[in-house]
């Protein structure tokens, strides 16, 4: 076999992630007394610049490979990878007051914020069962640590334990089933996989067992029902930047193992794994919003409204299966790839909300919290019933036109008792979030305090809920965005 | 097949060989004077048997983790080392061959320095 150099150009952004997190490791250690201020500044600056790196990155649509073919460049990866650079930049800005509010703001917490961040990154460009896992870990096990980062309080540690045993029982699942992969094809190439499963080389029982562990183990990453769990208890106990991390970054870097293992490896068995993903796609789509109904606290809420919201983009995954033809079949994963990326940005917008409201000693955890918030401030009231309207699907904001991508496709592959469960349960689900408006515009304040932000928390918390308007407005650019993303990489 | 780990069946057996010896000798060419202490389970510094929720040092544990960490990325450079001269063999330059575990001790060093500058090291 002969030796070729990989091209190290084509993961440049994940080798910058990865200097510049030692590089805040060590200035952190050695520069005490203005290590806070530094780290916030470099790991802002590392996110923007890998930006700019990915974004220069995108202009040869073609699919390339490097590390023999361990690692992938695709659209559908830097577009997924320029959404989570959009999480932790939003979670660092967002959060950036709650922490320094908590003394928990040092240059450790940054490291594991781009940590975190490289894994997601590695994870979407993985084109190899072992990098997919590598990257998983290394984002899950940052995780973890931020979890806990506020050590001596009982609610973070609980949550932190609980994220952490079921975070390792699913890697152990989902390591079992790429072990049984192994096993019967030889490989651990994703290319050689997928052709190893499209012409039955190999037992096929083999095959389906190794593929019930991995879709076990994606649905715990997606944290969607019956191995929703940990969400809410983690949502609930995490730090709420960290729970804005959470909900966004990881759900799209699920998504990206989702599309890897199932669609790129695996699209020889869809038929097995069709079924599996509609039965987690309907549960989690009516527990999720039942259960959403009776939380008061609206971390929890947010956290149920996101396991049903998983449901959406699973559905979108598994309207891919279809005797249709070929647009039909990018329509569905497009269409997928569009509601992963708007509930990205709806679960910033609303965590952004419970950040801004949050004080010294303060968490603005419940949603009485929100009582009269038009008093005290009729902007950001506004931003948040934004917000409420776009989570709920209300048209014509972002979350109405992705769920209806999402429908539109479930209903072109045939799966009509589908599409109407699934809004049934939208209309049920509209319930809470407008529950939250009607408590914001109807309700007497408890506190009738200023609300106390830096001014780029503002603007950029508007900038984010005004987006979610704008962009259901004219949807077409994002959507073309995924289409092209969908179509080229596969 | 199986002749492959002849040389792995010779190891085991010089190794049995090699620890079995001193205990003979000792048997053999020592004194025996038992008494209830010298019959008991060696453990260092701790009872045998006692209950096992003791505290212990938060200290005891900081610096095994440590070790554990250090003990398991050095196993990396293992299978570096046996493919080296294959690599070699294949094209690469051994330039790049080392530069690659050289980038990965890199990063030990860095969290070597770390860990002393913060402290973990010291034990007072």
């Amino acid at each position: 076999m002969e030796f070729e150099r990989p091209d190290f150009s084509l993961a440049a952004a994940e080798i910058f992630v990865a200097v510049m997190a030692l590089v805040v490791m060590v200035t952190g250690t050695f520069l005490r007394r203005i290590s806070r201020e530094l780290g916030y500044a470099l790991a802002q600056l590392t996110v923007i610049g890998a930006a700019f790196i990915t974004v220069f990155s995108v202009d040869d649509p073609t699919v390339r490979y490097t590390f023999g073919t361990m690692y992938v460049s695709d659209w559908l990866g830097q577009v997924l990878k320029l959404f989570i650079y959009l999480s932790v930049f939003a979670s660092l800005l967002y959060g950036r007051l709650y922490l320094i509010e908590r003394r928990l703001e040092k240059a450790e917490y940054y490291v594991l914020m781009l940590l975190s961040m490289l894994g997601a990154m590695i994870l979407v460009s993985a084109n190899n069962l072992l990098v997919l896992y590598l990257g998983l870990e290394m984002m899950t096990l940052a995780l973890y640590a931020l979890v806990a980062f506020d050590r001596d309080n009982g609610l973070r540690s609980e949550a932190a334990i609980k994220y952490f045993v079921l975070g390792a029982i699913s890697s152990g699942l989902l390591l079992y089933g790429m072990s049984m992969i192994y096993g019967a094809t030889g490989s651990l190439d994703l290319g050689v996989v997928g052709q190893a499963v499209s012409l039955g080389a190999g037992d096929e029982l083999v095959f389906k067992f190794g593929l019930a562990f991995l879709v076990a183990g994606i649905a715990f990453k997606f944290g969607v029902v019956p191995f929703h769990m940990w969400v809410a208890d983690v949502y609930h106990g995490a730090p709420t930047p960290v729970t804005l991390l959470i909900s966004s970054a990881p759900k799209l870097a699920a998504f990206a193992l989702a599309v890897r293992l199932l669609v790129g490896g695996f699209f020889g068995l869809a038929e097995t794994w069709q079924p599996m993903l509609m039965l987690l796609a309907v549960a989690s789509i009516v527990l999720g919003n039942l259960a959403a109904i009776a939380q008061s606290n609206i971390k929890r809420m947010l956290a149920y409204s996101g396991i049903s919201h998983m449901g959406f983009v699973l559905l979108g995954l598994l309207a891919g299966v279809t005797d249709g033809g070929h647009q039909q079949v990018f329509n569905a994963y497009s269409s997928a790839l569009f509601y992963a990326v708007s509930y990205a940005l709806m679960s910033l917008a609303s965590f952004g909300m419970v950040l801004l409201l949050a004080r010294t000693g303060f968490e603005a955890e419940h949603i009485d919290d929100f009582k009269g918030l038009n008093r005290r401030s009729p902007w950001f009231a506004a931003m948040m019933m934004l917000v409420m309207f776009s989570m709920a699907g209300i048209p014509f904001f972002l979350g109405f036109f992705a769920k209806f991508a999402v429908l539109e496709a479930v209903v072109s592959a045939g799966h009509t008792w589908l599409a109407v469960l699934a809004v049934i349960m939208s209309v049920i689900g509209a319930y809470y979030y407008l529950r939250v408006v009607k408590v914001m515009y109807f309700d007497e304040p408890m506190d009738r305090t200023a609300l106390i932000a830096s001014s780029e928390t503002r603007v950029l918390l508007s900038a984010n809920a005004l987006t979610l308007a704008v962009a259901g407005l004219m949807p077409q650019g994002l959507m073309a965005v995924c289409g092209y993303a969908v179509l080229t990489s596969f | 097949m199986v002749e492959n780990y002849f040389p792995v069946f010779v190891f085991l057996v010089v190794a049995l060989l090699f620890s079995m010896a001193p205990l003979l000798l000792g048997r053999l060419l020592g004194p025996s004077r038992p008494d209830p202490e010298k019959l008991s389970p060696y453990e260092c510094g701790f009872e045998p048997f006692e209950d096992a929720r003791i505290r212990f040092d938060v200290r005891y544990y900081l610096i095994a983790i440590l070790f554990i960490l250090f003990d398991l990325e050095i196993a990396f450079l293992f299978p570096w080392a046996v493919v080296f001269k294959d690599m070699i063999a294949e094209g690469a330059h051994a330039f790049y061959v080392f530069g690659t575990v050289m980038v990965f001790l890199a990063v030990l060093v860095i969290g070597y320095i770390v860990e002393w500058k913060n402290g973990a090291l010291d034990w007072e």
